[in-house]
């Protein structure tokens, strides 16, 4: 036993590694989930007061292996079956040295995570499963971070393992002709568990985990696992450069503060000169991609040293791009607010129009919001003050609204 | 995102499930009765299976409810409930679902969507994204 106490982050790595270790030998990813969540939460109580073992990996297998072999001698037992041979094999045969090869990890790491992000499942299930097979977590620690009971998470999380397995998805990877659309499901997982953490406010719950840099930490793991994907390396790009801002996004009352008015001295610049380093990297030598893009018109704001001198031009050249890549409602408000930024309020209003009639915008604040923005350009503060008046009436956020509302006030009292 | 979902219905006499209180409740055939309840039941398991439901509350009588007032520096309490309606609120439910349309469709599962009316409220999050 070696001494000091280990870092969570450090046998969570290994969470991933230990489970692709224990379905391979046994099959059954269901129970294998479970067993090596128990092993994780035994090591969390046991190594920071009796010392890290000297190979956690092999610790963790080992205790993982035992209780899977349990497990399955209760059911067995229950169902007056005889053992079959694998429980015969002692659970040390398979941890020695060599039968756990860097190549290996890599592939049950990736295999793990386009596994948990499973075409069957909804966001919400992949969401759950990732965070605790690929990410370690345990159900009430993800619990927490989503403000939901533990019983409804770990509901989520018995009933994601049973669809997979219904699917009948196996511990393997795709073929090469899904790879791309799976790895597009998993990268979409990736994004929605850093969106959750960047919205959150600072909660009284220190033992809240922080969903962004969990985010992080896994895409930089789908980054080692996948070096040449330049979508993976526009990912984790667009997460650096959005985290890098997160600092100035709220005021002390919790209050959000729009790209132009935050104090950008307490952006982050460690993370946007990694952020900014790495897509420009990716984008000399990758297929363009809509991750890729919207990193580089992250690159773009973060670079500016005032919201003066951001370079518009060069925004809605890439939303241009983007439109292109990935065409979609979302994608026209960020479009509209860069052509309104450079050819005037008018262009930006009328590329707008066509949303009215786009059943997703029924009832979204966001579309109301981006018009008010940009009649208040226009000076038509009367108009301005409707608009951002209906996005407070159907935002479903609390700082959103009141942001939208404080809006709508003052162009009330600047009309007057 | 979080939806409240709440049972409306207008009972002849109070008890759960509900609906079976109702006029229109008390003239369906033995069959519709067990079918619809069984729908109920179905419902609520799918809820929990599928790690959508975060909580349920079937609520007591009206002629339990006080309604609280404070006037003139005093607090006064009167029998009855805030609002009087035919339709009284009989219980509720809080899904965490993917879409507003899978809310709607699971509140219109609840037998009461047939006899009076089930209604869908998002919840408001406490955390937003910058504009």
């Amino acid at each position: 036993m070696t001494t000091g106490v280990p870092t969570e982050d450090l046998w969570r790595e290994l969470a991933p590694q230990v489970l692709g270790a224990v379905v391979r030998r046994y099959g059954d990813f269901g129970i294998a989930e479970d067993v090596v969540q128990e092993a994780l939460l035994a090591a969390a109580t046991q190594w920071p007061t009796q010392g890290m073992p000297d190979n956690p990996k092999s610790w963790l297998i080992t205790v993982a292996s035992r209780r899977f072999v349990d497990r399955r001698r209760s059911d067995q037992a229950r169902e007056r079956r005889e053992s079959d041979a694998a429980l015969r094999a002692p659970a040390d045969e398979f941890v020695a040295p060599g039968a756990d090869s860097a190549g290996g990890d890599r592939d049950d790491t990736l295999t793990l995570l386009l596994l948990c992000c499973h075409p069957a499942l909804t966001p919400p299930s992949q969401i759950a499963l990732t965070l605790r097979a690929v990410g370690g977590l345990s159900t009430a620690q993800i619990a927490r971070a989503f403000l939901l009971p533990e019983s409804t998470l770990a509901q989520r999380i018995s009933r994601a393992k049973a669809t997979i397995r219904r699917a009948g998805a196996h511990f393997e990877l795709p073929p090469p002709s899904e790879r791309p659309e799976r790895m597009g499901a998993a990268l979409h997982v990736l994004y929605l568990i850093f969106n959750e953490g960047y919205t959150a406010t600072e909660g009284p719950d220190l033992h809240r985990v922080e969903l962004t840099r969990e985010a992080i930490r896994l895409t930089r793991q789908a980054r080692d696992l996948l070096p040449r994907d330049g979508e993976v390396a526009g990912l984790l790009a667009l997460m650096l450069l959005t985290e890098a801002r997160r600092p100035a996004r709220t005021r002390p009352d919790g209050a959000l503060l729009p790209l132009a008015e935050q104090d950008r001295s307490r952006w982050d610049q460690r993370l946007v000169a990694e952020g900014v380093d790495l897509i420009t990297d990716t984008l000399s030598w990758a297929p363009l991609g809509p991750y890729q893009l919207q990193a580089a018109i992250a690159a773009v704001h973060d670079e500016a040293d005032s919201a003066g001198e951001t370079d518009w031009p060069q925004i809605l050249g890439l939303y241009q791009l983007l439109e292109r890549f990935a065409p979609g409602p979302m994608v026209v408000l960020g479009h509209a607010v860069a052509a309104a930024m450079v050819n005037g309020p008018g262009d930006g209003l009328a590329m707008l129009r066509p949303l009215d009639d786009d059943p997703r915008f029924r009832r979204h604040h966001r579309l109301h919001a981006v018009r008010g923005h940009l009649l208040e350009m226009a000076g038509d503060r009367r108009s301005a003050h409707d608009e951002y008046e209906l996005a407070a009436r159907l935002a479903t956020s609390i700082p959103e609204q009141n942001y939208l509302r404080g809006k709508a006030d003052d162009c009330a009292r600047e009309r007057d | 995102m979080k939806y409240l979902i709440l049972i409306y219905s207008n009972p002849e006499t109070w008890g759960h499930p509900i609906f079976l209180r109702t006029k229109e409740g008390r003239a369906l055939s033995d069959g519709e009765r067990a079918e619809l309840t069984g729908q109920l039941e179905e419902l609520i398991a799918e809820l929990h299976s599928t790690g959508e439901l975060v909580d349920a509350a079937a609520l007591a009588d009206p002629i339990n409810s006080r309604t609280v007032r404070m006037r003139d520096a005093a607090v006064v309490v009167t029998d009855g409930p805030y609002v009087e309606i035919k339709e009284q609120l009989a219980g509720l439910f809080i899904v965490d679902c993917a879409t507003a349309e899978r809310a709607e469709e699971i509140a219109g599962r609840f037998p009461e969507a047939r006899f009076s009316a089930v209604e869908v409220r998002p919840i408001m999050a406490v955390s937003g994204e910058e504009m």
